[in-house]
């Protein structure tokens, strides 16, 4: 943040020292992983192999899903519990493409037909997955398929200004039925088993280290600029608008502007952001399938923002980050079992004990060991969330 | 806006009636909210002109916050008229963003800023301008426009807190700036709902000289106050309200010496 007097006749920076901070340590975790990978030998000690560069990737797509719900929840105050549908939405898309891709090599040998629907005897291609072939066509749904879904549904509830509790029922409403429908094997998207057996990308091997590095740069790299668009928003006037709306939605109607039109287009963009995370997660798993639209994946990406800190940005990153390697470390040990009563306590904890998360915290904390004087007169620099 | 409603249901209305509407930039006529079979407004009509300022006294739950939420679009009445600008305005059609739009701006009862914005952001959201989304997204300050914040903090006298956040600020100055921010929005006419509570004696005097000269500058103001000495200070034209209507209507010596006034407010 600027000093008290430049703040005033200038704008402030886009980026806050925890900003770029952030995007420096996320630009060397983006060389040093490949680095580390390619030019340093499996026996050594630093060597990061390749499934540890996909894990990594994965926690980095996870992390833009995070960014995408604190846009929303810490910024607008809309509780989505249904994010993980556009992320899944997201990951459907790619996976079509991806499953088009594979052509004559699936088992049945079909050069059109995925190999689910030559199981389920179907002749012909259903008209949704007309174009899927096309890589930029795919990419485009990427964004398009949640983005719809949240301008249908986000018009429709903000409107009729379903808010608070009442709204995230709905948003869980929603990624459940889609949880249900996606199941449905006449859906014609592969059913309980979902889309995987994915061959290359863009005609590189899926399987190989390279493609496996790219998509792990690719991450970082949407990260990067997720971060860098959400923070451009909400430090917008229309982002000032957003918070304005979280902490007095009324006044800011009597003030003359279209509240539910500022969550529509924050929802919309959350959404897009969620599919972007979902694309890229999918051909670095490898799968994607129904349970990805499950509840209590929504639920999950909550934690995480609130351990990291919401209204943070930074915060929601760090949290997806942090909260799914104790994820991947404790599922993998004796403590498996126990893992969602760990995850439970976890957000209970910070709830009571860390409200404002990791992040939040560390900002009150930097901001009472900055010197001032709270006399009137005296200008102070605002610990908002914004920040 | 192309739902405003014309005069058409006023259309046969006695002209008497039909001049008070035209002349008038507010226009209550028999304007009825019952909340699960109370009345809160009871055949409420008054009107207030162009450039009028006008003090609103009366018992708790007289009504005076329901006639704002009316006005404002909050509440939708059940029966009655509520016209705008000489009659061309139906604003019982409309909600809360149009109405703002249209001119009217609002001080709470509870005084509502954005608390974690700073009181220079609060009024630059409050600022007559732009309020469309996508727009919003790109939007940079005028010159023009820092020039008009700088001008209201002078009026509000809270330039030395421009960078605090509005939480952080007294409820005194929250009321401030809750005026402030209505003038930012440079609207026609501002409802203002007990600006004085929580102020002390000199800053009440002050605020009555701030609403006299928001008004001196041409814009109609309703000020509800059960303040009296605040009353006097503005020295306007005074109306009680009682049980949902107008009990009495003139000058505050008018007002305050009549009997049944005194009996349900004043001699409490
Ligand atoms: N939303 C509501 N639901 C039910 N009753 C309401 C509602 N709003 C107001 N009332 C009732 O209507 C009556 C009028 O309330 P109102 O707030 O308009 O009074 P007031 O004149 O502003 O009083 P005060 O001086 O205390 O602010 C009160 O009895 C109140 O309890
Ligand atoms: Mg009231």
């Amino acid at each position: 943040m600027n000093t008290k007097g430049l703040a005033m006749t200038r704008p402030p920076a886009l980026l806050g020292t925890s900003g770029i901070v952030f995007l420096i340590v996320l630009a060397v975790v983006a060389v040093l992983v490949p680095v580390l990978n390619l030019a340093v030998t499996p026996d050594s000690a630093v060597h990061v192999p390749t499934y540890v560069v996909s894990l990594l990737g994965k926690y980095l797509t996870y992390a833009l899903l995070a960014l995408s719900v604190d846009l929303i929840w810490g910024y607008v105050g809309i509780l989505s519990l249904g994010q993980g549908a556009f992320f899944a939405l997201g990951g459907y898309a790619m996976g079509m493409y991806l499953m088009r891709q594979i052509g004559t090599r699936g088992v049945y040998g079909d050069p059109v037909l995925p190999d689910f629907m030559v199981f389920l005897n179907w002749k012909e291609l259903p008209w949704f997955w007309y174009g899927f072939d096309m890589f930029p066509f795919a990419a485009l749904m990427v964004l398009l398929a949640p983005g719809l879904l949240a301008l249908v549904f986000g018009w429709f509830a903000f409107r009729s200004r379903v808010t608070g509790v009442y709204l995230s029922i709905i948003t869980q409403a929603m990624t459940f039925a889609l949880l249900l429908a996606f199941f449905r094997n006449d859906m014609g998207f592969g059913g309980n088993n979902g889309l995987t057996d994915f061959k290359d990308i863009l005609g590189f091997n899926i399987q190989a280290d390279g493609t496996r590095l790219v998509l792990f740069v690719l991450s970082a790299v949407a990260l990067g600029l997720g971060y860098v668009l959400c923070r451009f928003l909400v430090r917008s006037h229309f982002g000032k608008v957003l918070v304005a709306i979280r902490d007095a939605e009324t006044r800011v109607r009597f003030t003359g502007y279209r509240a539910e039109n500022y969550k529509l287009v924050a929802f919309v963009v959350s959404a897009m952001l969620a599919g972007i995370a979902g694309a890229l997660y999918v051909p670095q798993v490898g799968i994607i399938n129904p349970s990805e639209f499950s509840p209590a994946n929504s639920i999950e990406i909550i934690v995480w923002v609130a351990v990291g800190g919401r209204g943070t940005l930074v915060g929601a990153a760090l949290g997806a980050v942090l909260v799914n390697y104790a994820k991947t470390y404790f599922t993998s040990g004796i403590l498996a079992p126990y893992w969602l009563f760990m995850l439970g306590g976890l957000f209970v904890a910070v709830t009571l004990f860390l409200p404002k998360g990791i992040v939040g915290t560390y900002y009150d904390w930097r901001e009472k060991r900055r010197p001032h004087d709270d006399i009137p007169g005296a200008p102070i620099a605002a610990p908002g969330p914004a920040e | 806006m192309t739902d405003t409603a014309t005069l058409e249901p006023l259309a046969e209305a006695a002209p008497a009636a039909k001049k008070e509407l035209t002349e008038a930039l507010l226009y209550l006529d028999a304007v009825t909210v019952t909340f699960d079979g109370f009345r809160a407004l009871n055949a409420l009509s008054f009107t207030v002109d162009p450039g009028e300022m006008r003090a609103v006294i009366g018992p708790n739950g007289a009504g005076k916050t329901t006639m704002m939420d009316v006005i404002t679009g909050k509440t939708r009445p059940d029966r009655g008229d509520v016209f705008f600008n000489g009659g061309t305005t139906d604003l019982t059609k409309l909600d809360e963003t149009q109405i703002a739009t249209l001119g009217i701006g609002r001080k709470f009862q509870k005084p509502t800023v954005f608390e974690s914005h700073t009181v220079l952001d609060n009024l630059r959201l409050a600022l007559k301008g732009q309020r469309r989304a996508l727009p919003n997204i790109f939007r940079r300050e005028s010159a023009a426009e820092r020039e008009r914040i700088d001008e209201i903090f002078e009026t509000i006298r809270l330039t030395e807190h421009r960078d605090r956040l509005g939480g952080a600020l007294s409820h005194g100055q929250k009321q401030w700036l809750e005026i402030g921010m209505l003038l930012a929005q440079d609207p026609k006419l501002l409802l203002v709902d007990e600006p004085v509570a929580g102020m002390t004696d000199a800053e009440t005097a002050q605020t009555a000289e701030l609403l006299r000269a928001i008004n001196a500058n041409g814009h109609s103001v309703v000020v509800v106050e059960h303040d009296m000495t605040f009353v006097r200070d503005l020295g306007v034209r005074v109306m009680c309200l009682h049980e949902g209507s107008v009990l009495a209507e003139g000058t505050l010596d008018q007002v305050s010496a009549n009997e049944r006034v005194i009996e349900v407010y004043l001699g409490r």
